[in-house]
């Protein structure tokens, strides 16, 4: 077989790529593409694994059995995505173990969504109508990725998802129609989440790094401010629908654009989350840790055990 | 800590009697019993199966990316393959 060069299997590659062609685990791409893929899913990965740790925190103390048992279905999905996430992951040749232990050191990140505290059962309503929302929002694009294993990840994840947003906007209207205590209690935890859901769609166009380069090669299919504007223009009116107020006073239709104006978002404080200094990212990240060291004798034995049985069967 | 991963798994689910079994995705577990367990939780959640097979992902052999024209590019040229070849005379019934 003849040894064509590099830029011509670039060449290739972009043709696929703009002509919609997939691309599976083992087709060339070059170096970059595969690097950027892997950062990006196992960031990924990593958010839907400490976002269980926010919601973990009310499953104890869920109001009724109804609840709780919806609590737990919703957390269970978030270890699912992970898993889903990592094995995407691992078909680019990422190494699972080295990449969960990079997150613990601090070298990759997750969503700093994750490093606000739940301070009240509200917030799980706010978590799954907001956050989830949100992450939707970001998804959705996703199934339509050109790397085939994340694209079918996300295809799974999202139907999933739709479920943690209904149940957490549940959660949001129940309280919104309770007592005016309950109705307090939605209100404040709301004021606490709003800002920080729309940092979720990363920074803005203008300062986005990674952007560009995603766009050409269809990782990335919409821009964060474009995901950011759809997001506050079907949030709103849900919000209204049950009588919250969106905690920004420059909130207004704008006709002329078909949506909402809104206010700046505070970066500062989003970029002190994302270097480590919101306010739980040092729990996260210990309870991560501790998860993993107890688990270890687990997963030996489990492997000794194994071991053991293959080694009995052949005798 | 020492690197002590369980091997990995690729997963095929069977969706309902009658279809056959489809690659769903793969996961980590320490033995074939443990994948089926593990595959039980993370695959079918929400009734996708009633069958989940599981075979360890190094002892798949795949055909090679950049063999494909070599392999599947000959069947492209055999039209007369398919019955859409042939032509049939107007009032031929049953075939």
């Amino acid at each position: 077989m003849k040894d064509i060069n590099i830029e011509e299997k670039e060449r290739e590659f972009q043709a696929k790529i703009d002509a919609d062609i997939k691309i599976e685990p083992n087709d060339w791409m070059p170096a970059e593409y595969r690097k950027t893929l892997i950062r990006q899913i196992s960031q990924h990965a990593h958010s839907e694994v400490v976002g269980m740790l926010p919601e973990g925190n009310w499953i104890t103390r869920a109001p009724n059995l109804r609840r709780k048992a919806v609590l737990l279905a919703k957390v269970q999905d978030e270890a699912g995505h992970g898993l889903y996430l990592y094995s995407a992951a691992e078909t680019l040749g990422s190494d699972r173990e080295a990449s969960i232990d990079d997150m613990h050191a601090g070298i990759a990140k997750y969503s700093s969504i994750f490093n606000y505290p739940t301070l009240s059962w509200a917030d799980m309503g706010m978590i799954g109508w907001l956050v989830d929302g949100a992450a939707i929002s970001n998804q959705v694009p996703l199934c339509r990725c050109s790397y085939g294993p994340y694209a079918r990840a996300m295809v799974r994840v999202c139907k999933e998802e739709s479920f943690h947003q209904r149940q957490g906007y549940e959660i949001a209207t129940t309280l919104a129609n309770g007592t005016p205590e309950q109705k307090a209690m939605a209100q404040e935890s709301f004021n606490r989440w709003w800002w920080p859901a729309l940092m979720m769609f990363g920074p803005t166009d203008a300062a986005s790094k990674h952007s560009a380069l995603s766009m050409k090669w269809k990782i990335k299919r919409v821009s964060n401010d474009e995901l950011r504007q759809q997001f506050v223009n079907v949030t709103v009116p849900q919000a209204e629908l049950i009588g919250l107020t969106i905690p920004d006073p420059e909130l207004n239709w704008n006709e002329e654009k078909q949506g909402y104006d809104f206010g700046t978002i505070n970066w500062e404080e989003f970029n002190q989350v994302v270097q480590g200094n919101g306010p739980c990212n040092k729990e996260r990240l210990d309870a991560r840790r501790k998860a993993k060291e107890n688990g270890v004798w687990v997963r030996e034995a489990a492997l000794a055990h194994a071991e053991k049985r293959k080694a009995k069967m052949a005798s | 800590m020492s690197s002590n991963e369980w091997p990995l798994w690729e997963v095929f689910i069977r969706s309902k009697q009658g279809l056959s079994h489809k690659h769903v995705g793969s996961l980590r577990a320490a033995d074939a019993e443990n994948a089926i367990n593990n595959a039980r939780d993370v695959y079918t959640r929400r009734s996708e199966g009633i069958s989940i097979w599981v075979v360890e992902s190094k002892l798949i052999s795949a055909s090679d990316p950049k063999e494909a024209d070599s392999l599947f590019d000959p069947a492209d040229t055999k039209i007369y393959r398919h019955p859409t070849f042939y032509e049939v005379p107007d009032g031929v019934l049953h075939m």
